[in-house]
């Protein structure tokens, strides 16, 4: 906590808190005691320095200088027009959220397939406030993560999704989360909920967009619980524009035999984190991380797992990949913890990068803490650049330098997107990251820079 | 390979170092002040600019204390330790600094000829040179006529202050300067002894250099200062050991190696440390808090660290080597044990900073009983280091529900020429892998240590030949009692 933080970034959360206090006060009492304690806790944590482990790579310093104002709700001026280079085509369901607060004019819900309840968290807060007593704010942890306890006191909109036992959607809902240009530095701390009932199948797609150029600093939480045999799929998308600040959470809470997977794509945004963290409480649980972040300019991508084996027979497999240009800085940190208890883990760590300037920077951390025997845990990570032969190679077939820089990217780029099973929506993905493959990226390359070295060293 | 023998000898012996010395010590009184500091300097009758330079890393210490900056991020845990209540300085009564082995208190001899580490130069395996420190001081050193032939200096600390003190002042501290870090700190204020070689320019030593360090005396302090200069050219392998007498109460050991290699130097620095790991409730042993760097100076110089860590009730080591020289090459490679309630937190960094510099880090990670081991290591890349390669594979086995096996590596690259590539895994003995072994009509135990010698041969494929028969040997002793 610096000074600056005390004396600026701070006065406009208590600011901002006593206006959300006020607007939320008829609310039930555990949820503004939830609220509370949470506005406490990050009072007394107060935004995390290079020092904290968990973010030495990364400093939020840009963010706690800035003071944001809560964003004002409403979506008057917004059409599906607007909104259509976003869409998946053939999802079940469709939540728009306009700067943090739910458009329903421009959702599409009707008609939801039997057993699927998908809706706007601050509507649920409304009508049936007590059937999310148990579950929000359950898993999340606050103690470590102001993030999480900034999100919780200034909990009021996001998604809000339950899947009942036994039902299986075939096709994806789609939370889309968008910016709209505003005069001054807003902030949006949606809040997802996610419940999937036993034996249920689902897939969610969680996307942050900016219409124009504004700051936004938008912290996310989104809590996940599968229940026993539930198989879902979280995709979270995040390509807001270049100004804007971007943390969101991702807790996941697995019971027996459920299976879950965690795709990121990390592609806009000036400084972003995701965290996400799957607790694998239940025997039998299988979890999928697996992540895409592509940075250039003066981007600083930051990724961060905590895997949490806590039963035995778990598995978790992380996969993250990252592309590198401009001077842009990619952070990946993952870490693996199994309990003692949990024996026959099988917990898997891949982090492979591609660095094509030499003002980019990466840092990778991959962690291991075991603290049971019988287990099976590997990490790896690699830092490198194009392969010159598979380059020439394309080269001899009659492939222009840049298409068979691209093609390779796109290949390296497709080993993420290749692990997405829902078809709509890895076609969606594949297309917002072919699109984001920069030409800067791609002919900003080893090509001159080779050049350049060799004189260098002749 | 192993026999059936050696396992016997393995389960028969606990830690058979552990014997005391009864030898007239002269202490001087336990606490660290400015007094102690000169006292220490007067004892060894430095030149002005050693006390100076002490001074100052003591002054930089007491703030550190009072700052309370005693690093706290490794995995380890232990209770605070008073540096008050330490002596930090004890020697062996008879004159230090002996001439001929004659001058040795034989007590003394008769304790390094029970290690097995003969200082009589006729009985001394030939081609290696050894000097001898107990507790604070530099008993004896080997071979130095031999040495001094081709120009090699190879003496203890001590002497060298006294007779090269223009190479001591231009290298001591120049790859881990006073303010370094906090062990680093208290050793520059306190050290008493160590080792001191100089290799000539294009000499390749003869010899392997090795020194033996016995901590003796009770409530003492082990600070050695060892320093390796390798001119362009040169090339030098050195070897150190290291066992302490059985007590309850925590040592600490916290000692500063620095390694220095020019143009085309090449140094091989092979370490297999057994102190007292403290009995098997976890009671005693000595505190181990190592800070071990070498610098690639010159181009294409070559720095090697090997070591074996099977000692210790904790372990804080990083042996690193900055690699500042074009086409200088780094090397780790680590097998750490722990067993018992033993800690450990050992690993290394590798600061690229040259063009086309190279490095490779094996480290292998073993846990029994209810220990804990965990390796941190840290890859730096910068911005001027283009075609930097690393490699590095750090694997751990787990023996036993109760240790845990950590890792914690730090990959930092600013250049975008750079190739490298980390892996781990952490696994448990296979069942199966046993069970072949049982079936060929071998015991459990016999099973284990052909397996964990398969585990670790990478590594003790870079020892010295008598180090790695040694090795072996320590690696079944620190398991012992670990199966079944």
């Amino acid at each position: 906590m610096s000074t600056v933080t005390e004396a600026t970034g701070l006065g406009s959360y208590l600011e901002a808190f006593s206006e959300m206090r006020q607007r939320t006060s008829h609310q039930p009492e555990w949820l503004r005691t939830l609220r509370e304690d949470a506005f406490g806790q990050f009072c007394d944590i107060g935004f995390p320095t290079l020092k904290d482990e968990a973010w030495r790579f990364t400093s939020v310093a840009p963010i706690a200088r800035e003071s944001f104002s809560l964003a004002e709700g409403g979506a008057a001026e917004l059409t599906l027009e607007d909104l259509k280079p976003f869409l998946i085509a053939d999802a079940a369901c469709r939540l728009v959220f306009v700067n943090g607060r739910f458009a329903a004019e421009l959702s599409d819900c009707e008609p939801l397939p039997a057993g699927v309840e998908a809706g706007s968290l601050a509507a649920e807060i409304g009508s049936n406030p007590a059937a999310l007593k148990s579950s929000l704010g359950r898993h999340l942890d606050l103690g470590t993560d102001p993030f999480c306890s900034l999100n919780t006191a200034f909990l009021e909109d996001g998604g809000y999704v339950r899947i009942a036992k036994g039902t299986v959607l075939a096709s994806p809902i789609h939370l889309l989360f968008v910016s709209t240009d505003l005069d001054s530095p807003v902030m949006a701390h949606p809040r997802n909920l996610i419940l999937a009932g036993p034996n249920s199948q689902a897939d969610v797609v969680e996307e942050h967009v900016s219409l124009g150029d504004a700051k936004l600093f938008s912290n996310t939480a989104t809590e996940l619980v599968a229940e026993e045999n539930a198989v879902i799929a979280h995709h979270m998308i995040e390509r807001e524009n270049r100004t804007s600040f971007h943390i969101s959470t991702l807790q996941m809470h697995q019971e027996r035999n459920s299976n879950v997977s965690s795709h990121s794509v990390l592609i806009g945004g000036a400084l972003v984190r995701n965290n996400v963290h799957p607790v694998l409480a239940g025997e039998g649980g299988a979890c999928l991380i697996n992540g895409l972040f592509l940075g250039d300019d003066s981007q600083h991508l930051d990724n961060y797992m905590l895997v949490d084996h806590a039963s035995p027979h778990c598995a978790s497999h992380q996969f993250y990949n990252g592309i590198l240009g401009g001077k842009s800085h990619g952070v990946f940190h993952g870490r693996i913890i199994v309990r003692k208890d949990a024996q026959q883990t099988d917990a898997k760590q891949t982090n492979r990068n591609l660095l094509l300037s030499d003002d980019a920077q990466i840092d990778t951390k991959p962690q291991l803490e075991i603290y049971a025997d019988d287990v099976k845990c590997t990490h790896g990570a690699t830092i490198g650049q194009l392969d010159e032969n598979a380059l020439y190679y394309l080269r001899s077939r009659g492939i222009d330098e840049t298409s068979a820089r691209e093609l390779l990217l796109f290949a390296f780029a497709g080993e993420c997107t290749g692990r997405i099973r829902s078809t709509p929506i890895r076609e969606h993905v594949e297309r917002i990251v072919r699109q984001s493959l920069p030409e800067g990226m791609t002919s900003d390359g080893t090509g001159e820079g080779a050049e350049r070295r060799w004189e260098e060293i002749g | 390979m192993t026999t059936v023998n050696t396992i016997q000898d393995l389960t028969g012996g606990e830690y058979k170092w552990g014997f005391v010395t009864p030898v007239d010590e002269d202490n001087i009184p336990r606490g660290l002040s400015e007094e102690t500091i000169r006292l220490i300097s007067a004892k060894k009758n430095e030149p002005e600019f050693m006390l100076e330079w002490r001074l100052k890393a003591y002054r930089h210490f007491m703030k550190l204390l009072k700052e309370d900056a005693e690093p706290k991020w490794a995995h380890i845990k232990f209770p605070p330790v008073n540096y008050q209540d330490i002596i930090y300085y004890s020697a062996p009564k008879k004159k230090p600094s002996a001439k001929s082995l004659d001058e040795v208190d034989p007590e003394v001899l008769e304790a390094y000829n029970k290690l097995g580490i003969s200082l009589n130069e006729q009985k001394r395996l030939q081609g290696v040179a050894v000097d001898a420190v107990f507790d604070s001081v530099s008993v004896a050193t080997t071979f130095q006529k031999k040495l001094a032939e081709k120009g090699v200096i190879f003496c203890s600390f001590s002497d060298a202050v006294q007779k090269h003190p223009d190479l001591v002042k231009k290298y001591l501290g120049s790859v881990v300067p006073y303010t370094d870090n906090f062990y680093a700190t208290l050793n520059a204020a306190v050290f008493s002894d160590g080792s001191f070689a100089y290799i000539p320019k294009g000499v390749r030593c003869p010899m392997e250099l090795s020194t033996y360090f016995r901590i003796n005396a009770a409530d003492s302090g082990q600070f050695e200062r060892t320093l390796i200069v390798v001119e362009e050219g040169g090339y030098a392998s050195y070897l150190e050991g290291c066992t302490a007498p059985k007590r309850d109460k925590n040592q600490l050991h916290a000692a500063v190696v620095e390694l220095v290699a020019l143009d085309n130097a090449q140094i091989k620095y092979s370490t297999v440390q057994n102190w007292y790991p403290g009995d098997k409730e976890g009671k005693g042993g000595i505190y181990n808090f190592v800070t071990k760097r070498g610098k690639c100076l010159g181009k294409n110089s070559k720095i090697s660290w090997t070591q074996v860590e099977t000692g210790s009730a904790i372990t804080w080591k990083y042996p690193s080597v900055i690699l500042m020289g074009d086409n200088s090459v780094g090397e780790f490679y680590s097998v750490a044990v722990t067993n018992n309630y033993q800690q450990a937190d050992t690993g290394t960094k590798m600061i690229h900073m040259g063009k086309n510099t190279k490095s490779t880090i094996i480290s292998k990670g073993i846990s029994a009983g209810h220990a804990q081991n965990s390796y941190r290591g840290q890859v730096k890349i910068m911005k001027d280091a283009t075609g930097a390669r690393n490699y590095t594979q750090c694997d751990s086995l787990l023996i036993g529900d109760k240790c845990g096996a950590h890792t914690f590596p730090y990959i930092e690259v600013r250049n975008s020429s750079a190739r490298m590539e980390h892996e781990a895994y952490t696994s448990k003995v296979g069942d199966d892998q046993i069970f072949y072994f049982r079936q060929r009509g071998l015991s459990a135990e016999e099973a284990l240590t052909m397996i964990i010698s398969g585990f670790c041969k990478q590594v003790f494929r870079e020892l010295p030949m008598e180090f790695a028969v040694e090795a072996q040997k320590l690696l079944g002793v620190s398991l012992e009692g670990s199966v079944g």
